[in-house]
Order: structure tokens, then sequence, then C-alpha cells
């Protein structure tokens, strides 16, 4: 029984992180119907920023304020620079942009900061709390406790606020969104941005868990992509949903299974639903109306 | 005067002229090499280009091999080994190097290894696995200790503390796996038994279930983990998080300040093999490597302003080995210092005291290895190792 309960722990843990990360991949999605696979890059960008603010002599609150305020910016500067002036593009090429935006960032935050991994404090202590013989970490249930936060203002904000309506007007029909005036290119950009920042909220968060280095962005989207098209893109509750899902099962697998498939088990079962809901556990199928 | 004057002028322009022109003349020994020197393998590459290039500049300060100067030409592999074999056929063909001391990666050695064996050009290797002294080539060398050491360091360590069965769990990383199938393979010879085996990816954030099988496993008396990068550090927390009492044993994968930082008060007690460069200031005044292995850290880090690493020391030790080697042989004949390379003995190093032979190509023992324990933060040598 502890040892079922450690697997359940252990799978909150990974899985509340590829939640956090999953999040960031519904706003632009739903507002431009591209995959921003630069996400991870925003994840990497606020774990490395508060951990070099920090360094710096910034207390940590500060750093991390300042992470968030200028992984914003680069995403706005993503949409602004790379996405927005190739716009009419196929959705594959932009997805090709971001990919390129994500080599990109990963290549200056090797020089900016360094090759080295590094870690944050965790905001209630190291120490863990002890369970039916299980353990876990505060952080992983700070994490958890974030990603649901960020879904209900998430939900608040696009089912209850003009701005929110505006959002999917946009994805809906651009050129009707324009014409019953909305800014379609401050709402794209409003969504690159806190994407942006919900990714460094995220990597903030994880960075006491998991560690961060320059290259943490990919395999971190990698698997934030896995939960999201799981969970149904474009819906936060799927997203996390996803993300704990793809966690618990990974978790399994390793105490149950063999730790050496424990990646090809989860996906696999990611193929088999996806093969049966393409639209995944929470998305709405696409009626196209002719 | 201003005759005499001009007469002085036009010596000292002639005589410069003279002197640059026999420099010219007394033709320089070409040292090549191929690093990794960007790239994800940048971590062992850089070191050893900064280090090649300090030494090199040294050695001509004072004067150079045998009265000649040596030229360092250094290509970057990018990590790639098919980079490393274009520039290995470059090196050989257009520069026409004497020698190479250089190979950041394995899979980069190996790729090169035919070229300079062809060639005939002496090749001191500076990458880890055993594969490129075994079977032994006449033409390489290699100056990094092996996996294969660290797992016979570890298992001799438990020997001493009547622990015989194990539990490893292993990264599933380039690194992790060759250490993991070393110490499979030596572990009977070492009396050790390996009662369960579990593995986690480089970049996995929660090894917890993999440590709950083998914390309920009966009859584990150690942990032993080879890995490198963050895993290990995040196998330390998971460790202490599951509140497991069994001693645990990282390998030399991790043998940096950078780990103790990460694990945090998890690290402590902790032990692992690691290479004496790294403990410089920590070793006992008699200890014969001592004063070789302060002398390179502190030039290291003047010239650099970047910590040690033990991957720029087998740069050192490649160098100088050649060096001591075209000394020796007082000649620029390939293969009479080939010769010699192969009778270095008693070379004391950064990586240890080397004695090669005819069918050792590396001449390192299990003393280039010393066992340390973490304590409040900080290593400590385990007394007796």
């Amino acid at each position: 029984m502890a040892e079922l309960l450690q697997f359940v722990f252990s799978g909150l843990t990974v899985g509340a992180i590829y939640a956090l990360v999953a999040l960031g991949f519904t706003l632009i999605y739903k507002a431009s119907d591209i995959i921003n696979f630069a996400q991870g890059e925003f994840v990497m960008l606020g774990g490395m920023m508060t951990v070099f603010g920090a360094q710096a002599g910034l207390p940590l609150p500060v750093a991390a304020l300042l992470a968030v305020i200028l992984t914003t910016a680069v995403g706005l500067a993503l949409h602004r620079f790379a996405v927005a002036p190739a716009r009419g593009a196929t959705p594959v090429a932009l997805i090709m942009i971001t990919i390129g935006a994500s080599i990109f960032l990963r290549g200056v935050a090797q020089i900016v900061f360094d090759k080295r991994f590094h870690s944050l404090p965790s905001l209630f202590g190291g120490d863990p709390i002890k369970f039916g013989g299980a353990a876990i970490l505060p952080q992983s249930l700070v994490v958890l406790a974030s990603a649901t936060i960020i879904v209900v203002v998430l939900w608040l904000f696009i089912d209850r606020t003009m701005l929110g309506k505006a959002v999917i007007a946009t994805a809906a029909n651009r050129l009707a969104a324009r014409l019953i005036g909305v800014d379609t290119r401050s709402i794209v950009d409003f969504s690159f941005a806190v994407s942006a920042a919900i990714g460094a909220i995220a990597g903030i968060l994880i960075t006491p868990i998991a560690l961060t280095s320059y290259d943490a962005g990919t395999l971190l989207a990698l698997k934030g992509f896995a939960a999201a098209m799981l969970g149904g893109i474009g819906s936060a509750p799927g997203a996390v949903v996803g993300g704990l899902l793809i966690g618990m099962i990974e978790a399994m697998s390793a105490g149950y299974f063999s730790s050496n498939y424990k990646d090809a088990v989860a996906f696999l079962i990611i193929l088999v639903v996806l093969i049966f809901i393409p639209q995944g556990l929470f998305g709405r199928a696409k009626v196209e109306r002719v | 005067m201003r005759t005499l004057r001009r007469v002085t002028v036009t010596a000292a322009i002639g005589l410069a002229v003279l002197l640059s022109a026999g420099q010219l003349a007394s033709a320089q020994i070409k040292i090549g090499s191929v690093l990794s020197v960007t790239g994800p393998a940048s971590f062992l590459g850089d070191p050893e280009k900064r280090t090649l290039e300090i030494y090199v500049e040294e050695i001509n300060a004072k004067g150079g091999v045998n009265g000649q100067k040596l030229q360092l030409i250094v290509y970057d592999d990018g990590g790639s080994a098919d980079n490393a074999r274009t520039f290995a056929t470059r090196l050989i063909e257009e520069d026409k190097i004497f020698a190479m001391v250089g190979g950041s990666t394995t899979g980069a050695t190996m790729a090169m290894i035919p070229a300079f064996e062809e060639a005939k050009i002496p090749f001191i290797s500076l990458a880890g696995a055993i594969q490129i002294v075994e079977p032994v080539r006449s033409w390489v060398f290699k100056t990094p200790h092996t996996d294969k050491m660290a797992c016979e360091k570890i298992f001799a360590d438990l020997k001493t503390r009547k622990l015989t069965t194990i539990a490893m769990i292993s990264g599933t990383d380039a690194f992790g796996k060759s250490m993991r199938d070393q110490c499979v393979a030596v572990a009977p010879k070492a009396g050790i038994t390996i009662a369960i085996e579990e593995s986690y990816g480089p970049r996995d954030s929660d090894m917890t279930p993999q440590l709950t099988n083998i914390k309920n496993k009966a009859g584990v008396q150690a942990v032993v983990n080879p890995g490198f990068g963050q895993g290990p550090a995040i196998v330390t927390r998971n460790y202490r998080q599951l509140a497991i009492t069994l001693p645990l044993y990282q390998s030399h994968g991790v043998a940096s300040k950078q780990f103790i930082e990460l694990a945090g008060p998890a690290a402590e007690g902790v032990r692992l093999p690691a290479a004496a460069l790294l403990i410089a200031d920590k070793l006992p005044a008699n200890d014969p490597q001592k004063a070789v292995v302060v002398n390179y850290s502190k030039t290291y880090q003047q010239k650099t302003g970047q910590a040690v690493s033990t991957f720029g020391g087998h740069a050192y030790d490649g160098l100088m080995i050649l060096v001591q080697a075209m000394q020796r042989a007082k000649s620029a004949d390939k293969a009479k210092v080939r010769d010699e390379i192969e009778k270095t003995k008693g070379y004391i190093g950064t990586g240890g005291i080397v004695n090669m032979k005819p069918t050792d190509h590396m001449g390192l023992d299990l003393s280039a290895f010393h066992m340390l324990e973490i304590k409040g933060g900080d290593w400590t040598l385990v007394p007796g190792t």
C-alpha cells in the first residue's frame, strides 16, 4: 500500500510539472491555432533568469518577478518579430518558426547564462511530507496548486471577460473578428505574452524539483505537448488532466513494470488514445461549416 | 655621428630580419588536435582546448622541444564523430602533423583511429572508454581513467566495508549506460552481487518509484548510481526523501562542486571515486601528485578564470606525455616517439601515475582514483584510499 502511495506521489510530482508546462500551450493555440514549440524555452528562461537574478544578489521574489516580466517580453518579441511578420503563412510554417525560435533561444541562453545545471530553493523547505509510509516534497503540492489556480484564472478570463471572448473570436475567424472591431493583432500579442508568463512561472516553480539548464526546455516541451494533446489541445483543464495522466502512467510503469520502458509505455498510451479520440480527452471536435 | 646612427639602425634591422628568417627556417613541430569545443560535449572540449593552448605557449616560451617550437592546430568537431573523421584526414594530409593529442569523446576517437593508424602518427586520445586501448593498437594511447576503474574502485571500497549485495540505479544516457555495463561486467570478479537494477532517463525529475523498489528489495546493502548531469543529484534528493539509510555511491561523472550544490544537504555521506585534480587542496603534502595538480589548477584558474575540470587535466597529461617522449627520443621520428610514449614510466600527471606497457596504452591503476565522502558540504578523503 505504501508502495502504491509512493508511486502515486511520484506521478503527482512529475504530472504536475507536465501539466504546468502543458498549460502554456493552450492560450496561444486558442488564439492563433499555432503550437508554440518555443514554450519549453519560456519555461527554461523563467528558471534560469531567476537563478541568475538571485546569484546577482536580488532577493528571490524580485528575481522571480523580473524573470516573469522579461520572459513575457521575450514572448511578445517572438510574436512581433518572428510570427506576426509571417502572418498568412500556413500553420505548419508558423510552427517551424517557433521551432527555429526555440533553437535560437537555447543558443542565446547557453552564451548569456552558462551550460551548467542550476537549482532554486523550495518555497516551503526541502523536508518531505510523510503520509502513509510514503513521502512527497511540499514543492510538488505547490506546483499542483499553481496549475489548478492557473486553470481557474484562465477559465474565468476566457469565459467571463470581453478580452477572453475576443480571444475566442480571433481563433474562430480572424477576419470576422476584425470586422466587429477586435484588434486581432493585439489579441495574439496578448496570448503570446500570457503564455510566456505561464511558462516562466512554471519554470520558476519546477526548478526546485527538476533542476534547470539552458537545454531543459526541449524535453519539457515535448512532454508538455504530449500532455496537452492527450487532454485536448486548447483546453486548460485538459492540459492538467493530460499532464497528471502521463505522470501517473510513467510512475506506475516505472514502479510495477520496468523503469527502462516507462517513457515507451507513456507514449504508447498517448498514441492509442489519440487514435480513438483524436481531439483528446477534453477537446471539442472541430466542426467545419461549409 | 649621423652616419654611425644610420649604420647602427641598418645593422639592427638587418639582424632582426636575419633572426626572424632563422626562426622561420627552423621548422615547427605541428601538434594536431580535434576537440568538441562547441556542441553538447563542449564541457569536455572547451577546457581541453584552453589547456593545450596555455601549455603549448608555455613550452614555446621556454624554448620549445629539442630546440624546435610547437605549433598547435585545433579543429572543432562540434561533438560529431563524422566531423572528427574529416578533420583527422585534414590534419594528416594538409597540415602534415607530427602527432595528435585530442578526441574529446569516445565516438570521435573511434572514428579517427583508423586514419592515424594508417598514417602511422602517434595519437593520444582524451576520451574515456576502454575500447580505445582494448585491444591495443600500436599508435593509439589514452590519458583518462576508465569507467571500469571507477566500478572497481567503488567495489573495492564496498569490500572493505563488508558490503557485498548492492542495487544499481543508472542513467540511460551514454555515460550511465557505459559505466553500468562495465560495473555489471566486473561485479562477479569483485565478489559483488547486484540484487536489483533500475534506470532513469537523463531528464527525469523524480526517481522515487525506482528507489521505492530498491528500498523494498530484501538484502540490499548499498546503492550505486552510475550517471551524469542532473540525474544523480535528483536520485540523491529522492534517496533522502524516502529516508533510505543504505550507503549511496555516486560515480566520478558527478565529481564536481556542482553536484554538492544541486543535491544540497541530501549529499551528506555520499561516497564517490574521483581523480586527484578535484581535491588538489585536500591531498596530503606527501602525495606524489600534489605538486602537479596544485600547479595545474593554479595555472588554469589564473589564465582562464574558470574552475579546473578533470577533462582539461586529461589534455595536460596527453601533451606532457607526448613532449617528454619527444625529449627522450631526441628526434623528430614518429616511430621513435611512439616507442618512447609506450615506454612512459612513472609520469606523474593530473590523472594519476602513468606506467605504460606494450600491452597497456593507458598505464593507470586504481590509485588514480581517490574515494571521497561528502561531509559538511565538502569533499573529504576516505582514509586508506
